[in-house]
């Protein structure tokens, strides 16, 4: 069976003053239907880019996407009309994703009333039943977002995403902008929704615990590039990559007393302007040797597990003698 | 941020919240609901036609027969200025029309689309403004023939750049928030999306200067009244009220003064608003 | 008894105004801190954390907020009562500061040594040479090269900002550092170095912190004690251990379910039902009693006094163990 998307090479540069910002750098994955691929990475890593050039809301640079089998790098108008019927996302932050001066029985329809072919009547029937499917009270029809707190404001978001009943929806930090409690509510949502529906979600976030929780497969970005991708147990049970290990050792993990201990990492992210070749987490991994300097490639070091550093086994190595010891 | 309420609170409706606090404004507003409303009624109001002439009792002072007295050609000053009031409103609000409605057109696909297409439309208006505005519209209005409709197209005209370049800078804000990505993913189509998204939440700060726009409006209509080139005789107007009285100015003062005060107090009232507005439309200042 | 504590707070309700209603931000809450002690202040968006730090420090906007009652005792003295000349000189250098965004901390237009500097010089009467020298050393502090002295804000990046911040915060080596999410606008990395900063200092400095974070990751890692708010009261608090591992009120409960945590393995979360309630309203009886899965009739009637199941751990529940008594 196909895979519902597949990602092949993917590239997305920005021209800068600076040089040529590589945004997103050969990243290649795909995705089943019904299941979740967590990208993870910090701010500026390019895992936000990653989602919207899948969605062609920006331009691929170079690469292929294929979505149901079908080539859709470059589609015609009429193909990303329909694309976008089975492609949708999620954004962020509810408080600007939102037009202001609409209400919520507004955004929800407007998706519809551009698609076309349905009766106003019927229009408002799905909007409702839409209402009712994210848990949003009828009364709220004419609310206008800023009289609504950030939870509600996410779930009239996750209704025009529904909307045109798409497969695919990428989730930009969905739930990053909201409070814990809220939050959760927010992804059982998206998990009832999943199940119900046999979607497909592209999660993006910083947020490990919450990527570990929601996701069947996990890519790890830094710089733009693919650094570690792994079914999302494997990848928190034996993590390989010196910048994954960093990252998932940072969370700060509500538990007392907390034993485990934390690798700080030295200097901070540095630009994706021109990088040079080679790993591009190498100025910051205490590991890092000359080989480090030559380009990386994404390898399969056991089943359904990639990773693009060259000197991993020596790390397992280091880490079993370290254990050893 | 109750979420409790279902009743409609549209953001007008917290733009008017607020606009009560302040009372120039409040009072501004009806000043300028009481001239529109003059200007309908004038026919109704006058106690004499405009241009009916009564030269035995020219420049004539204040008397109950003519509250305010009469011109030089007899005709009841009131009257005149009842009456004139049609002619500057209409100078006033059409042409801001025209001027805000092309402005706003251009600003928005100029700040919309960025690049090549912005820096065309920016350079040409660069040009277009390099030339004086009352210039332009003494230009305009030569062309094109002294009257009313040709004064309302050369102000109107000249007003273009000056709300487009606004609108630019409004409409560059708003395109680089999330929501017109949202409409994007949608499959909103551009048109609509300019039109559904951006300029509605681009308005906002286009309305303040619309307002105080009438005001200059009137005022540039009256001096292009004044200088012949705009409503020509017998219609009444301010500013070519003024006009005539300059002849006697020295015997007769209150002949120019009278339509002086009436242009100055409808663009105070322009101003007072446009500045009231200006305060309640800043979201820092709405809690 | 009152010398025990470095600050305490009694009583404190704070109201702010609007146009058409009265929120209320704080209702009735005490806290102690002893000397060198960190206290995690946490809860939800608009439990009134940041109210409460603003409070202490006089810095609530005047025209809107209202202080109804209550004492805040620093040092055995009633910040409350104090004249604003006097709080003048406590601000900054008793009690400083720490604000969630860096960037609006920071002017653009003056250097980062210039703005530490100044801060120093405020309080202390020394030249402009040792203030300057005293600045170099507390930017070396924080982890920033002395070199830097000379750059703009702009010039740094997110998480150098946060540490000019706390340099400067730290600058007059204040009794109490009031620290308001500090580290909630930084990536999960550059959080860990930050935090490991702030514990280095705290020790060296024994400076006593208040904490506010939604984050219970870093309260763990950090605090001693933990406080949680809700609603503008404190339902809870008590010692890290105690509130991580033995939480009494329902709500703490909720939260810890709400958190998907890195090593459980089930499929749903258990987010707590509901919506905060509206600030505006007085409850009469316990703040969480709607959301609360055990609330009984007497929950929505009276308003629970706090309760110690053990010493040092307070808990502002009816329902629990020898609340009846």
């Amino acid at each position: 069976m196909n895979p519902l998307l597949e990602v092949k090479n993917l590239k997305k540069y920005f021209k800068t003053g600076g040089g040529m910002l590589h945004a997103v750098d050969n990243v290649s994955f795909t995705l089943d239907e019904g299941k979740t691929l967590g990208v993870v990475g910090e701010s500026g890593c390019g895992k936000s880019t990653l989602g919207r050039t899948v969605l062609h809301l920006l331009e691929p640079t170079d690469g292929q996407i294929f979505f149901q089998g079908k080539d859709i790098t470059n589609p015609s108008r009429k193909e990303l009309r329909q694309l976008r019927e089975n492609m949708q996302i999620i954004f962020q932050d509810p408080f600007s994703s939102l037009d202001p001066r609409k209400t919520v029985s507004e955004a929800i329809m407007e998706p519809l009333i551009v698609r076309g072919g349905m009766s106003k009547a019927d229009m408002q029937a799905k909007t409702r039943e839409l209402m009712d499917t994210v848990g949003l009270a009828a009364r709220l029809e004419h609310s206008y977002p800023h009289e609504l707190d950030g939870g509600r404001r996410q779930r009239i978001g996750i209704a025009c995403a529904l909307a045109l009943e798409p497969k695919f929806i990428v989730c930009d930090e969905p739930v990053s902008a909201l409070d814990v409690s809220i939050q959760a509510q927010v992804i059982n949502l998206m998990l009832d929704l999943q199940e119900q529906r046999g979607l497909s979600y592209m999660f993006v976030t910083h947020d490990l615990s919450v990527v570990k929780y929601i996701s069947d497969d996990i890519l790890v970005m830094y710089l733009g590039q693919v650094v570690e991708k792994a079914p999302a147990d494997e990848l928190f049970s034996n993590t390989l990559h010196p910048y994954s290990k960093a990252l998932l050792s940072a969370i700060p993990v509500p538990k007392y007393p907390n034993n485990a201990q934390r690798i700080l990492l030295k200097g901070e992210i540095t630009s994706p302007i021109n990088p040079k070749p080679g790993c591009r987490f190498a100025a910051r991994c205490r590991y890092a040797t000359e080989a480090c300097s030559k380009p990386q490639t994404l390898v399969e070091c056991s089943p359904g597990h990639f990773i693009a550093c060259c000197r991993y086994k020596e790390i397992q190595e280091h880490k079993e003698d370290n254990e050893n010891a | 941020m109750s979420t409790k309420k279902t009743k409609k609170k549209s953001q007008w409706h917290d733009i008017w919240r607020q606009l009560k606090k302040n009372k120039l404004a409040v009072i501004s507003l009806f000043v300028l609901i009481a001239l529109i409303l003059i200007a309908i009624l004038a026919p109704v109001l006058a106690p004499y036609s405009y241009k009916t002439q009564d030269v035995v009792n020219a420049n004539a002072g204040s008397s109950a027969e003519h509250l305010l007295g009469t011109d030089k050609l007899g005709r009841d000053i009131l009257s005149r200025l009842l009456y004139g009031s049609r002619a500057s409103l209409i100078m006033g609000f059409s042409a801001i029309a025209i001027g805000a409605i092309i402005g706003i057109a251009i600003g928005a696909i100029s700040g919309y689309f960025g690049g090549w297409t912005d820096n065309i439309i920016m350079r040409l208006l660069d040009i277009y403004q390099a030339i004086p505005m009352l210039l332009l519209c003494i230009a305009l209005a030569a062309v094109l023939g002294p009257s009313l409709r040709n004064a309302i197209i050369a102000l109107g005209v000249g007003m273009v750049p000056g709300y487009a370049r606004m609108m630019r800078a409004s409409v560059m804000t708003v395109r680089g928030k999330e929501f017109v990505e949202s409409a994007k993913s949608k499959n909103c189509s551009t048109v609509r999306i300019i039109l559904k998204h951006i300029i509605p939440n681009a308005i906002g700060p286009m309305i303040v200067q619309i307002t105080m726009g009438v005001g200059s409006c009137i005022l540039s209509g009256a001096a292009l009244s004044f200088i012949g080139l705009g409503v020509q005789a017998p219609t009444a107007e301010w500013g070519a009220m003024i006009s005539d009285a300059r002849a006697s100015l020295r015997q007769y003062p209150t002949q120019a003064l009278y339509p002086g005060l009436c242009v100055m107090i409808s663009v105070l009232a322009c101003n007072l608003l446009g500045d009231g507005l200006r305060d309640a439309l800043d979201p820092r200042l709405r809690n | 008894m009152e010398n025990k504590y470095l600050l305490q707070i009694k009583d404190l309700a704070v109201e702010y105004h609007t146009d058409e209603d009265t929120v209320y931000a704080v209702n009735n809450i005490s806290l102690e801190l002893r000397k060198g002690e960190a206290l995690g202040l946490v809860g939800e968006t608009g439990a009134g954390k940041t109210t409460v730090a603003k409070s202490i420090l006089g810095i609530l906007p005047k025209v809107q907020s209202e202080i109804t009652s209550g004492e805040i005792l620093f040092e055995g003295e009633n910040l409350l009562a104090l004249s604003e000349k006097k709080m003048q000189k406590i601000r900054g250098n008793k009690i400083a500061m720490i604000f969630q965004d860096p960037m609006t901390a920071l002017n653009p237009i003056e250097t980062v040594g210039f703005q530490i500097t100044e801060a120093i010089r405020q309080h202390n009467k020394i030249s402009k040479y040792e203030g300057q020298q005293r600045a170099c050393e507390m930017l070396e502090m924080v982890g920033i090269p002395r070199e830097r002295y000379n750059e703009y804000p702009h010039q740094f990046s997110g998480g150098m900002k946060q540490r000019v911040v706390i340099a400067m915060a730290l600058a007059c080596n204040p009794e109490l550092l009031l620290a308001d999410e500090p580290t909630t606008a930084l990536d999960v990395t550059i959080q860990a170095q930050v935090l490991e900063m702030m514990r280095t200092l705290r020790e060296q400095m024994n400076t006593s912190v208040i904490l506010i974070t939604h984050d219970f990751g870093v309260v763990a890692d950090f605090c001693e004690s933990v406080a949680v708010t809700y609603a503008g009261e404190i339902v809870e608090k008590g010692s890290v251990d105690r509130i991580f591992n033995n939480a009494q009120h329902p709500y703490t409960q909720g939260l810890f379910g709400s958190l998907p945590s890195l090593d459980s393995k089930e499929r749903r979360l258990k987010p707590i039902k509901g919506l905060m309630p509206d600030p505006t309203k007085v409850q009469k009886g316990c703040v969480f009693c709607d959301r609360c899965p055990h609330a009984t009739e007497q929950c929505a009637a009276v308003k629970p006094a706090p309760v110690e199941t053990e010493p040092g751990h307070f808990v502002k529940c009816s329902l629990v163990k020898g609340a009846e008594q």
